[in-house]
C-alpha cells in the first residue's frame, strides 16, 4: 500500500501499524464487511418473499397449499439452523447436478453413488468444470442466500400470518358489505395494514439474521469472523508481520460493527412504525390522530 | 522418464474422459505454518505445501487452483466436490482410509512434541490438561493417555489456551510448535521427548479418483527420485527434518 513497506521489521510503530492495516490480508477482511452487507441486502427481501409466499399457504383453503404452507414453517423452524446450513447446499447441489446428469448424459452406465462419493459425468457438474473462481463463489454465495431465504423465511411466514389475522375481523365483513370479493378485500384491506402488525416480529427476525451472517464460513464463504479469528491469532517470526495473540481487539472491533448494525436498524424500523402506524385503528395510530387534534 | 510419465497420463485420461486442462481444485487450510498459511503480505496460501502442490501441477501438467476450507469441514467438503485435493498436513491414518483415499506419503513420519510454559512437570503429559487441535492425529493420541483432552477448531487456538493456563500443555506436529518456541524467549519450551505419530502426510483424494492417484503417485515418485523434495523439506523445516 505505501512505499516505505517493504521491510516491516525495520518500521517505527506507527508506519508498521499504517503497512500492517492495509496489507494484503486486511483489505480481504475489509472486503468481508461488504460480503455481509451485500448478503443481508439480498436475503432480507428473498426471506420476506419466502415469508409472504407461506403465509399466504397458511391462510389458503385449497388443503394441498395449507399442508404445503404447514408442513415448511414447522419442519423449518423446528430443526436447528446449523443442520438447515449444512443440509441446503449438499442437497440442492446434488439434485440440481442429478438432474442435470440426467439430461446430459443418459447412456452412463456407471452408479451416481460410490462408497462416500458422489460421481456424475462432466457435461454435469454444476459450476461447470472450468468455470473461474468468481463463478463459484458466485454460486457459493447464491447456495447462502438461498439457505437463509429457507430458513428465515419459515419465521416471516409465521409472523406475516399472525399480523393478518391481527387485522380487525370487522373491516373485513365491512369491507365484504361493500361488495368486495374474498381476494379484494385481502388485498385492499388486509395487506396493506398488517404490516404494523407485522413490524416487530419482521425486525426480531431481522436482528436474528444479522447475528446469523457468520454461519457463512460453514458454506466455505470467509466472512469478517473467520478473518477477526484468522488475523488475530499469534503471528510467528515466520510472518511478515509477527505478533502476539490480538484477537481480543479483532474481536471487539466486530462487537462495534454488530452493535452499530444492530442500532442503526433499530432506529430505521422505529422511523418505518411511525409511517406505518399513521391511521391505524391501534394505540399508536389513536395517540397520532388525538395529537394532530390537539 | 518424466516423458513417458505424461504419455501415460495422456493415455489415462484419454479413456476416462477427465482433460488435463480441467482445473484441479486442491483444498488446504491456511492455519498451520509452515505446512501452509496465508501469507499476510500477498493474502495468498503459502507454505511448504503450496510450493510442493504447485510443483506437483506444474510437473503433470495440470492446472491447479487453491481453495481454503476450515479443517474441521475439509473432509466432508471434499467427498462433497467441493475440491478435488486435500493438501493441509493431513496424515495418513487407517480411520481417514475410510472415508477418502491418499497417495504416497509426500512427508515421512515426524515428530509431535508436546510444549508447555517453562518449569512444567514431565508428568504432566500423563496428568495434566492437554490441548490439541480437533480431528488430529494428535486428538487421537490423547485420547488414548489418562491425560484430560482439550480440542480446538484452530491450532492457533490451543497456543493460545497454554497461554492463559487453561491448557498444561498443547501436542501438535513439531515442526508447527517450533517457532512459537523460538519467538516466546524461554516463556514456552518443549515438553519431554518427541513422539512419533501416523504414516506420514500425503494428498487425500476421493476415492473413486483413481486415475488423479496414479498422476499424483508418479509425480512423487519422480520429485522423491531426484531429490527436489527433499531440497523443499529443508527450505520449509530446516535441515533436523526427516528426508526421503
Amino acid at each position: 500500500m505505501f512505499s516505505f513497506c517493504t521491510d516491516p521489521s525495520i518500521l517505527p510503530d506507527w508506519q508498521w501499524f499504517a503497512c500492517y492495516l492495509t496489507n494484503a490480508t486486511h483489505l480481504q477482511f475489509y472486503r468481508a464487511f461488504g460480503v455481509v452487507i451485500v448478503l443481508l441486502a439480498i436475503t432480507a427481501p428473498a426471506a420476506l418473499g419466502m415469508g409472504l409466499l407461506g403465509a399466504l399457504a397458511l391462510r389458503s383453503r385449497i388443503w394441498p397449499l395449507n399442508w404445503l404452507g404447514q408442513g415448511y414453517v414447522n419442519i423449518v423452524r423446528g430443526v436447528p439452523d446449523i443442520v438447515f446450513f449444512l443440509f441446503v447446499p449438499i442437497a440442492l447441489g446434488q439434485g440440481i447436478e442429478w438432474v442435470m446428469h440426467q439430461i446430459h448424459c443418459p447412456d452412463w452406465d456407471q452408479p451416481i453413488r460410490q462408497g462416500n462419493d458422489f460421481i456424475v459425468c462432466r457435461e454435469a457438474k454444476v459450476p461447470p468444470v472450468n468455470a473461474p473462481a468468481w463463478v463459484r463463489d458466485i454460486y457459493a454465495f447464491g447456495m447462502a442466500v438461498t439457505a437463509f431465504a429457507l430458513v428465515f423465511g419459515a419465521f416471516v411466514a409465521n409472523t406475516l400470518y399472525g399480523a393478518m389475522q391481527a387485522v380487525p375481523k370487522a373491516q373485513i365483513e365491512t369491507a365484504e358489505a361493500y361488495g368486495m370479493t374474498r381476494r379484494q378485500a385481502f388485498r385492499r384491506i388486509v395487506l396493506p395494514q398488517m404490516w404494523v402488525y407485522a413490524l416487530p416480529g419482521l425486525s426480531n427476525i431481522w436482528q436474528i439474521l444479522i447475528k446469523a451472517t457468520p454461519l457463512l464460513f460453514l458454506l466455505g464463504i470467509q466472512d469478517i469472523v473467520y478473518w477477526a479469528r484468522e488475523l488475530g491469532g499469534q503471528k510467528t517470526s515466520l510472518f511478515a508481520y509477527p505478533h502476539p495473540d490480538w484477537r481480543m481487539w479483532y474481536f471487539l472491533g466486530l462487537l462495534c460493527f454488530y452493535l452499530f448494525l444492530t442500532w442503526a436498524s433499530e432506529r430505521a424500523f422505529a422511523r418505518l412504525n411511525t409511517r406505518l402506524s399513521r391511521g391505524q385503528a391501534t394505540a399508536a395510530g389513536e395517540r397520532m390522530r388525538k395529537a394532530a387534534a390537539a | 522418464m518424466k516423458k513417458t510419465t505424461l504419455a501415460a497420463l495422456a493415455i489415462l485420461f484419454g479413456t476416462s474422459g477427465v482433460f488435463a486442462q480441467d482445473v484441479l481444485r486442491m483444498g488446504s487450510e491456511g492455519a498451520y505454518p509452515p505446512y501452509n498459511f496465508l501469507n499476510d503480505a500477498t493474502g495468498e496460501l503459502d507454505g511448504f505445501e503450496r510450493e510442493l502442490g504447485d510443483e506437483i501441477c506444474a510437473r503433470a501438467e495440470l492446472n491447479c487452483e487453491w481453495v481454503i476450507n476450515d479443517w474441521d469441514t475439509i473432509i466432508p467438503n471434499l467427498v462433497s466436490g467441493n475440491y478435488d485435493t486435500i493438501m493441509a498436513g493431513m496424515s495418513i491414518t487407517e480411520a481417514r482410509m475410510e472415508v477418502i483415499a491418499f497417495t504416497q506419503n509426500y512427508l515421512l513420519p515426524e515428530p509431535s512434541a508436546f510444549i508447555s510454559l517453562a518449569d512444567t512437570d514431565v508428568a504432566m503429559r500423563d496428568s495434566g490438561v492437554i490441548a490439541v487441535q480437533s480431528n488430529t492425529i494428535q486428538a487421537g493420541y490423547v485420547a488414548e493417555t489418562d491425560a484430560d483432552l482439550l480440542e480446538f477448531p484452530t491450532p492457533d487456538e490451543t497456543i493460545s489456551a497454554l497461554r492463559n493456563g487453561e491448557a498444561d500443555a498443547v501436542l501438535a506436529d513439531k515442526a508447527f510448535l517450533a517457532p512459537y518456541v523460538a519467538d516466546s524467549g524461554g516463556e514456552l519450551v518443549f515438553l519431554g521427548d518427541d513422539v512419533i505419530l501416523g504414516g506420514g502426510i500425503g494428498i487425500g483424494l476421493r476415492q473413486s479418483d483413481t486415475d488423479l492417484r496414479d498422476t499424483l503417485n508418479a509425480v512423487i515418485d519422480e520429485m522423491k527420485a531426484d531429490g527436489s523434495l527433499n531440497v523443499m523439506i529443508e527450505k520449509w523445516f530446516g535441515a533436523d527434518h526427516p528426508k526421503f
